[in-house]
C-alpha cells in the first residue's frame, strides 16, 4: 500500500517552495498590483524554465523531463500558496491537455516552446454569459472558434491557448495560436494574476482530442487546481495561525481562545479532507483508475470549500487589520474566487461528482 | 501510487479471508433480531476462542502474552476482512484495544502473566473507568480515591459511561491518591476486580433507548498494591498512553454505518418536494456530494495511515480529523436524509430497514459527537497539537487539587 507522493516528487515540492518563498510570496504580488506592472514575472518565470519545472511534464522525446502527475501537482501547490505572479499552472493545465489530446505533430510543434517557457500557454474555458456560465457557447465551425472566452487566466502575454468548445459529440479541445487572436485584459476580483477575454471571430483553430478527450483533461485539470486551491488554503491558515500566536486581547494570545483556535481547527480539517480526495486523484491519473471522474470532483469541491473558508476566516482571525488593503489577507480572501471562477464552481463539480457516484452505482448493481 | 497489498501482506490476507470464510459462516449477515446480553456474551466468548486458537487475537502483541508479534499492517488486514462479517467482537475492543496493553506496558510480569493471556482467549472481559460525573473532557478534574492500607488500596468514588461493564470480569481504574498535588500529579491507575465486593454496577439508559454503559460505584473497594499500573502518581501518563492506543487503533465511520450511498440509494426512490425524482433535486445532489467528500475524505485520509504504516513510517498529524468530521457527518446526513423520507423517516413501527438504520444512525451520531473525545476538544487537540497553538486556560492546573478555588 502506497498512498502518498514519491520521494522525488516531495523534493521538488520542497524546491518549489523554497525557490517561491524567496523569489515570489505575498511581497511580489504586492508589486504585481500596480496598474503598470507587467502581466508576470518575467525573471522569475525565466528562472523555473531554467529549472526545468515548465518541462516537467512534458515528455522527454520533446524536450521535457517526462515527470508525472506527481511533480505538476507539487508545483501547483507550491504556485498556490506563495500566490506567485507566473503563469506555471496554466502551462502546466495546457500541458496535460497536450499530453492527452495532442497528436504526434501537435506534441512535436508546441511542446519544446512549452518545456524552454518560450511559450506561454493557457486554458481558456471560462465564457460570459448569465444563461448558464458553465455552459460552453464557443463553438467550432469548418476549423474555425467563433465565441468569447472570458475570463481567462493569464492569456495577456500568452502565446498558446487550449479552447474548450462545444462539438457535435459533445464539448471537446482546441488549438488556438494567440498571435492570430483578439486578446484584451479584463478586470477581475484577483488583483494579482492577469485575466483576458478572448474574442474567437472566425479564428482558424486545430482539434485537440475528442469528447472523451476533452472529459480526461477536465479531470486531470481538476486536480491541478485543486492543489493550487490547497496551497492557497494553507497559505492562509498558516498566516493565520501565526497571527492567532502573537496577536494579544483580554491579557492572553488570541490563539488561546476556543472561538479563535476552532476556527483553525476547521480550516485544517477542509485542507486536509481536500488533500485526500486530491491525492486520490493523483493516484487515479497514474493507473488510469475509474475513480478519476468522482475523485477530481471531489478533490475541486472540498479544495474551493477550503479555500474559500480559509481565505475568509483569516480575515475574521485578523479581526479589523485584516480587512485593509495593506494586510496579505486580501491575497487569499480574493484567490478563492479565481480558484472557483477557472473551471466551474463547487456547484458544477458537486453534480458531475453526484453523476459519477450514480453512473458507478449502476455500473456495479 | 499503489493501493495494493505488498507480496506479504497480500498471503496474510488470503489466509485470513480463506479462515473467515470457513469460520465466520453463522455471521455472514446481522442477527435477524439483534441478541439480548446472555447470548450475546456467549457468542462473543465463542468467537473469541476461535480466533485465539487460530492466531487472529492480539496480532500484533508479543508473543510472551500469546500475541502474533506481527506489524499493525496485520493487524489492520485481518480486521478488515472480519469486518466483511458480522461477528461479535465488540465486548472485547476497550479491553483488548485499550485495556490490556496498559497492563502489559506498565503492570509486573506477574500481573501480565496473570491476565493477558486470559483476556486474550476471551476468558475474561475488561471495561475502562476513566470518566466521571464531574470528569469528562476533564480527566484529571476525577475524584475517585483510592487511599494506602497496608499493602492494599481502598477505592471510594463513582465511574461513569463505562461500556460494558455489566459484562466485565476487570477494569483499570485511575484513581486520586494524592489530593495535595496539583490535579495531573497526584494519580494512579489499578486494576480492578468488577466482582469484588463494594462494587455496583448499573446501567444507564441512553437517549437512543439502547443501555450499552453504565455507572460504577466504588464502596472501600479492596484492591492490592500488586495490582498498580505503573508508579504512584504515574497516573495521568499511564492514562495517556491507555488513549493513546485507542487513537493509534485505524478507526473512524463504525462499520454498517449509513453512508453517502444510502443517501444516493435512497434519493432514487424518492420525490422532492418540488417535484420529480429527490436524486435530481439540487440541493440533495450538494448533500450526497458532500457526503462523499466527509466520509470518502476520511476513508482516504486513512489510507494515508495504512500507506505509512506498510512502510514501517508512523501515521502523520492528519488522521486528528477522524472522529470529529465521521460523527458530525453521520448526524448531518441522516437528518437530511430522515427529513427526505417525510413520515415515513419519522415513524418507528413497520419501518423500512433502510429508514430504521437511520434513525438508529441519527440517535447513535449525538453520542459519537461526545464519547471519546467530544468535537470541542477534539478541535482542540489539532488546534494545539497539530497547528501549535497554545492551550486552553486552566486555572487549577498548578493548584493543589484541594486547594479551594
Amino acid at each position: 500500500m502506497n498512498f502518498d507522493f514519491s520521494d522525488d516528487a516531495k523534493a521538488l515540492g520542497e524546491q518549489a517552495r523554497k525557490l517561491f518563498a524567496d523569489k515570489a510570496g505575498t511581497p511580489a504580488a504586492r508589486k504585481a498590483m500596480a496598474k503598470d506592472a507587467p502581466a508576470f514575472d518575467a525573471a522569475l518565470w525565466a528562472e523555473i524554465a531554467a529549472l526545468g519545472w515548465t518541462a516537467a511534464r512534458v515528455p522527454e522525446a520533446h524536450g521535457g523531463l517526462g515527470m508525472s502527475a506527481e511533480e505538476s501537482c507539487m508545483l501547483a501547490d507550491a504556485a498556490g500558496g506563495s500566490i506567485a505572479c507566473v503563469p506555471l499552472v496554466s502551462s502546466l493545465l495546457a500541458t496535460e491537455a497536450l499530453l492527452i489530446a495532442g497528436s504526434d505533430a501537435q506534441q512535436a510543434k508546441y511542446f519544446p516552446g512549452i518545456a524552454d517557457g518560450s511559450c506561454i500557454a493557457v486554458a481558456a474555458w471560462s465564457e460570459p454569459g448569465a444563461a448558464n456560465p458553465q455552459a460552453l457557447a464557443v463553438k467550432a465551425e469548418g476549423g474555425k472558434l467563433h465565441g468569447i472566452k472570458a475570463p481567462v487566466a493569464d492569456l495577456p502575454g500568452a502565446h498558446l491557448a487550449i479552447v474548450a468548445a462545444a462539438g457535435a459529440d459533445g464539448p471537446s479541445l482546441w488549438l488556438v495560436d494567440l498571435g492570430a487572436a483578439k486578446v484584451e485584459t479584463i478586470e477581475t476580483l484577483d488583483l494579482v494574476r492577469r485575466h483576458g477575454r478572448l474574442t474567437l471571430a472566425g479564428v482558424a483553430a486545430e482539434p485537440l482530442g475528442d469528447a472523451a478527450d476533452y472529459q480526461l483533461w477536465l479531470d486531470r485539470a481538476a486536480v491541478i487546481l485543486a492543489y493550487e486551491a490547497i496551497g492557497t488554503a494553507t497559505a492562509a491558515m498558516t498566516m493565520t495561525v501565526e497571527y492567532a500566536k502573537t496577536r494579544v486581547a483580554f491579557g492572553q494570545t488570541i490563539g488561546r481562545y476556543q472561538g479563535v483556535k476552532h476556527k483553525c481547527a476547521d480550516m485544517y480539517i477542509k485542507i486536509e479532507l481536500a488533500r485526500a480526495h486530491a491525492l486520490h486523484g493523483i493516484a487515479m491519473i497514474g493507473s488510469n483508475g475509474a475513480e478519476l471522474r468522482q475523485a477530481a470532483a471531489a478533490a475541486r469541491v472540498a479544495s474551493l470549500d477550503a479555500a474559500s473558508f480559509c481565505g475568509e476566516e483569516a480575515v475574521q482571525l485578523h479581526g479589523g487589520i485584516g480587512f485593509t488593503w495593506e494586510s496579505d489577507c486580501q491575497f487569499y480572501y480574493r484567490r478563492a474566487r479565481t480558484l472557483s471562477a477557472a473551471l466551474g464552481g463547487r456547484g458544477w463539480w458537486a453534480d458531475r461528482l453526484v453523476r459519477a457516484l450514480e453512473l458507478r452505482n449502476r455500473a456495479a448493481a | 501510487m499503489d493501493f495494493n497489498d505488498t507480496t506479504a501482506e497480500a498471503e496474510y490476507r488470503v489466509t485470513a479471508r480463506a479462515w473467515l470464510e470457513e469460520n465466520a459462516d453463522a455471521y455472514r449477515a446481522p442477527p435477524a433480531t439483534p441478541w439480548k446480553l446472555d447470548e450475546f456474551i456467549a457468542r462473543s466468548k465463542a468467537w473469541q476462542a476461535k480466533k485465539f486458537a487460530a492466531g487472529y487475537t492480539g496480532i500484533t502483541w508479543p508473543k510472551a502474552f500469546g500475541g502474533q508479534g506481527l506489524g499493525p499492517m496485520q493487524s489492520i488486514i485481518y480486521g478488515q476482512e472480519e469486518g466483511r462479517f458480522h461477528a461479535p467482537s465488540g465486548l472485547y475492543s476497550i479491553g483488548l484495544g485499550m485495556c490490556i496493553p496498559t497492563v502489559f506496558s506498565h503492570g509486573s510480569p506477574e500481573v501480565a502473566a496473570r491476565y493477558v493471556p486470559k483476556a486474550l482467549v476471551g476468558d475474561e472481559v475488561w471495561c475502562q473507568l476513566f470518566s466521571e460525573p464531574a470528569a469528562g473532557s476533564d480527566l484529571a478534574g476525577i475524584r475517585t480515591k483510592a487511599v494506602k492500607d497496608g499493602d492494599d488500596w481502598i477505592i471510594d468514588g463513582q465511574k461513569v459511561w463505562t461500556s460494558f461493564a455489566h459484562a466485565s470480569d476487570y477494569g483499570i481504574v485511575v484513581c486520586r491518591t494524592d489530593p495535595g498535588k496539583p490535579k495531573h500529579k497526584g494519580l494512579t491507575m489499578f486494576i480492578v476486580d468488577m466482582k469484588a465486593p463494594g462494587m455496583e454496577v448499573r446501567g444507564i439508559k441512553q437517549m437512543s433507548g439502547g443501555s450499552d454503559f453504565n455507572e460504577v460505584f466504588f464502596n472501600n473497594v479492596r484492591v492490592p498494591d500488586a495490582w498498580r499500573l505503573g508508579a504512584e502518581g504515574d497516573g495521568w501518563k499511564v492514562a495517556l498512553t491507555t488513549l493513546m492506543h485507542e487513537r493509534l487503533a485505524v478507526g473512524g465511520k463504525p462499520r454498517h454505518a449509513p453512508g453517502y450511498a444510502t443517501l444516493l440509494k435512497l434519493a432514487k426512490g424518492i420525490e422532492a418536494p418540488n417535484g420529480g425524482p429527490a436524486i435530481e433535486a439540487g440541493d440533495v445532489r450538494q448533500r450526497i456530494a458532500q457526503s462523499y467528500i466527509n466520509d470518502e475524505g476520511i476513508k482516504l485520509t486513512q489510507l494515508r495511515a495504512l500507506s505509512a504504516l506498510s512502510k514501517g513510517q508512523m501515521p502523520g498529524p492528519e488522521q486528528s480529523i477522524s472522529k470529529v468530521v465521521v460523527a458530525k457527518t453521520m448526524q448531518e446526513m441522516a437528518a437530511f436524509a430522515l427529513d427526505l423520507a417525510g413520515g415515513d423517516g419519522f415513524v418507528t413501527q413497520d419501518t423500512d430497514p433502510e429508514l430504521e438504520k437511520l434513525q438508529g444512525a441519527y440517535l447513535w451520531s449525538a453520542g459519537l459527537r461526545i464519547a471519546g473525545g467530544t468535537d470541542e476538544i477534539l478541535r482542540n487537540i489539532i488546534a494545539e497539537r497539530v497547528l501549535g497553538l497554545p492551550g486552553d486556560l486552566r486555572p487549577d492546573k498548578d493548584r493543589p487539587f484541594n486547594a479551594a478555588a
